[in-house]
């Protein structure tokens, strides 16, 4: 019989805790299948943050340090810093990457630190129970925004793509999707080149992935989707905000 | 004799940390411990080892996470108020088992406070570290050589016993400058670290470095088994002592304020007040089979510290409160005078052994 399709090597067998219709394994998937056709499990760490992947070190084959929330930036620094050699990528929600960890995440973009970011922005905190988020659309209804996100007390979203753009030491930031098989796709190339990118040491690279939280959002999985598209991507436009390979 | 080299007590820190084999330092700027990083910023580059001056704190000691986590001898250095901030990550640093330095010059408090030398992260250093269930081991250097000497050490009982080790100085250590001999640096022992973060190349299971425990009970056995581990390290609790043989009055002090309590017994002894001193090498473990021992003897206990009595604690728990201890401080980067020291032995000495402070 032959074997048309089957799990990526760099994704153990442990069932994962996600709920069901949560994006959060197909990223997984498509971060395993990079690290397969890379051939680069073997020398990679993980960093796993606070959030709904702070138990990814069950999922993925390699070797995974889990950080403080926000700090996984940091602690790849200290990572990449001891073994240049090994590759250092790290997995971070909305809260963990543009609020707690905002100063990390930005700071290791400006020293240009030669690691891969795969941020997943669904707007919301899921693992606490839908909280209000630092990427919480305006007027979106959450746990901490009973009455929608009130822009004059909560202030705005964070475009985090386009803010690291701005610095030198980002070497690559594009915004993909989740939401179907064409962008699924895109959400691929884009981690592959991000990883891509630090093969040939080119600095820091982030993969920014709208993704969908039916759970916590309230909705079911395919409407979480729909949600998605009409919501998120108008206000996070999809696309490549950063490579220095293209702007040289 | 071995060649001394004259430097600050910060520089000799640094210089024991490069001697140990430490290539990655995180570092912030704040005064009084900026010499620390100073010597890094130009001694790391020229050895192939990292200085790396972080955003913050935070960022800083979960740099020493990352570096420790891949097997390196890694140290951040910080004074009081940063040291607080770094809570966060020693916390995790000992919730992981992974081998840490850190320094804390000591400045004074709370808040902002002052940048002039004090002991009032006592409780910081030995109680309160960080949020939940663990210690780190605590060195207190009184010498530049000792500053040199305890960072060797530090990097040593670190790795041996797999834990976040401190040195806690103050201002006035960090920046004296005195003669070092630095020849202890050259014979440094190594540990395999079969558990660090290095990739697995395909030849072994992943190993993680985690400190999250969803099942209470396994988090609970966990908690049990490094305060086992932690029952090993209290044997490495040490004191110097100084005429303490037939002393009547026992005075504990340690760092800089050891110093000035060595003066002041000398000068009781001479008035004849059998004085003697204790000090704490380790303030974790607490050496408190030394002070339990020479509370047989002795009538009465001076402290004398740098900060609102903090280690004061720590002795009348070692003598189970059995004698009087009276405090000898000054605060807010005051620093004691032997005279004031001297006044309270004299003070001491005039009280009956079962009298209790309090009732003074």
């Amino acid at each position: 019989m032959q074997i048309v399709f089957e799990k990526p090597k760099a994704l153990s067998d442990t069932p994962t805790h996600y709920c069901p219709g949560c994006t959060h394994g197909i990223i997984h998937r498509l971060v395993a299948e990079v690290l397969d056709e890379l051939d680069i499990t073997g020398k990679t760490i993980g960093i796993a943050p606070v959030g709904c992947a702070v138990i990814h070190f069950n999922y993925f084959e390699c070797d995974v340090a889990q950080a403080a929330h926000g700090r996984a930036p940091a602690v790849a620094t200290g990572l990449k810093r001891v073994n240049p050699d090994n590759i250092v990528f790290s997995y971070q929600g909305d809260g963990d990457l543009a609020a707690i960890g905002t100063n990390e995440t930005i700071h290791a973009a400006a020293r240009g630190e030669n690691i891969t970011v795969i941020f997943v922005n669904n707007a919301i905190y899921g693992m606490t129970g839908g909280q209000m988020a630092p990427t919480t659309l305006p007027g979106q209804i959450t746990q901490t925004s009973p009455y929608g996100r009130d822009t004059k007390t909560a202030g705005f979203p964070l475009r985090m793509c386009e803010l690291l753009a701005t610095l030198d030491g980002t070497a690559y930031a594009e915004r993909v999707a989740v939401d179907c098989v064409k962008n699924i796709l895109k959400v691929k190339k884009a981690i592959k080149k991000a990883f891509q990118y630090q093969i040939e040491g080119k600095g820091f690279s982030i993969v920014e992935i709208l993704s969908s939280c039916p759970t916590n959002w309230g909705l079911e999985p395919v409407k979480a989707l729909e949600w998605l598209r009409q919501n998120m991507i108008p206000y996070y436009p999809l696309g490549v905000f950063k490579d220095k390979e293209v702007s040289r | 004799m071995a060649e001394k080299v004259l430097m600050k007590g910060n520089e000799a820190i640094a210089e024991a940390a490069i001697m140990a084999g430490c290539r990655h330092f995180f570092g912030y700027p704040i005064t009084p411990q900026t010499e620390i990083s100073a010597y890094m910023a130009k001694r790391m580059p020229k050895i192939g080892g990292t200085f790396l001056q972080a955003e913050s704190e935070l960022a800083a000691i979960n740099m020493v996470y990352g570096a420790a986590a891949a097997g390196a001898r890694a140290m951040t250095s910080s004074s009081s108020p940063g040291i607080a901030l770094k809570s966060e990550g020693l916390s995790f640093l000992a919730a992981c088992d992974l081998p840490s330095v850190i320094v804390n010059i000591q400045r004074g408090g709370p808040g902002l406070g002052g940048i002039r030398p004090s002991q009032s992260d006592y409780f910081h250093a030995t109680r309160s570290t960080g949020h939940g269930d663990f210690h780190m081991i605590v060195l207190a250097p009184n010498t530049v050589q000792e500053m040199f000497d305890l960072t060797l050490e530090a990097f040593d009982l670190a790795d041996k016993y797999r834990m976040p080790a401190m040195i806690l100085g103050d201002g006035m250590l960090g920046q004296v400058m005195e003669p070092v001999d630095i020849s202890r640096g050259n014979n440094i022992k190594t540990y395999e670290k079969d558990w660090a973060l290095t990739g697995t190349k395909g030849l072994r299971k992943r190993n993680v470095v985690n400190s999250l425990y969803l099942s209470a009970e396994e988090l609970e056995v966990l908690n049990f088994q490094r305060f086992e581990k932690y029952k090993e390290v209290e044997k490495i609790a040490r004191t110097e002592n100084c005429l303490l043989e037939d002393a009547e009055v026992v005075v504990v002090a340690y760092g800089i304020c050891a110093r000035i309590a060595k003066n002041a017994i000398d000068t009781a002894r001479q008035n004849g007040i059998k004085a003697g001193l204790i000090r704490p090498v380790t303030l974790w473990p607490y050496p408190k089979h030394q002070l339990k021992a020479a509370a047989e003897k002795a009538k009465a206990f001076v402290v004398v510290e740098m900060s609102m009595g903090q280690m004061i604690e720590d002795v009348e728990l070692s003598i189970r409160c059995s004698r009087p201890v009276l405090l000898c401080n000054r605060t807010g980067g005051m620093v004691p005078t032997r005279e004031a020291v001297l006044e309270s032995i004299e003070k001491a000495a005039l009280l009956k052994g079962e009298q209790n402070a309090d009732s003074i």
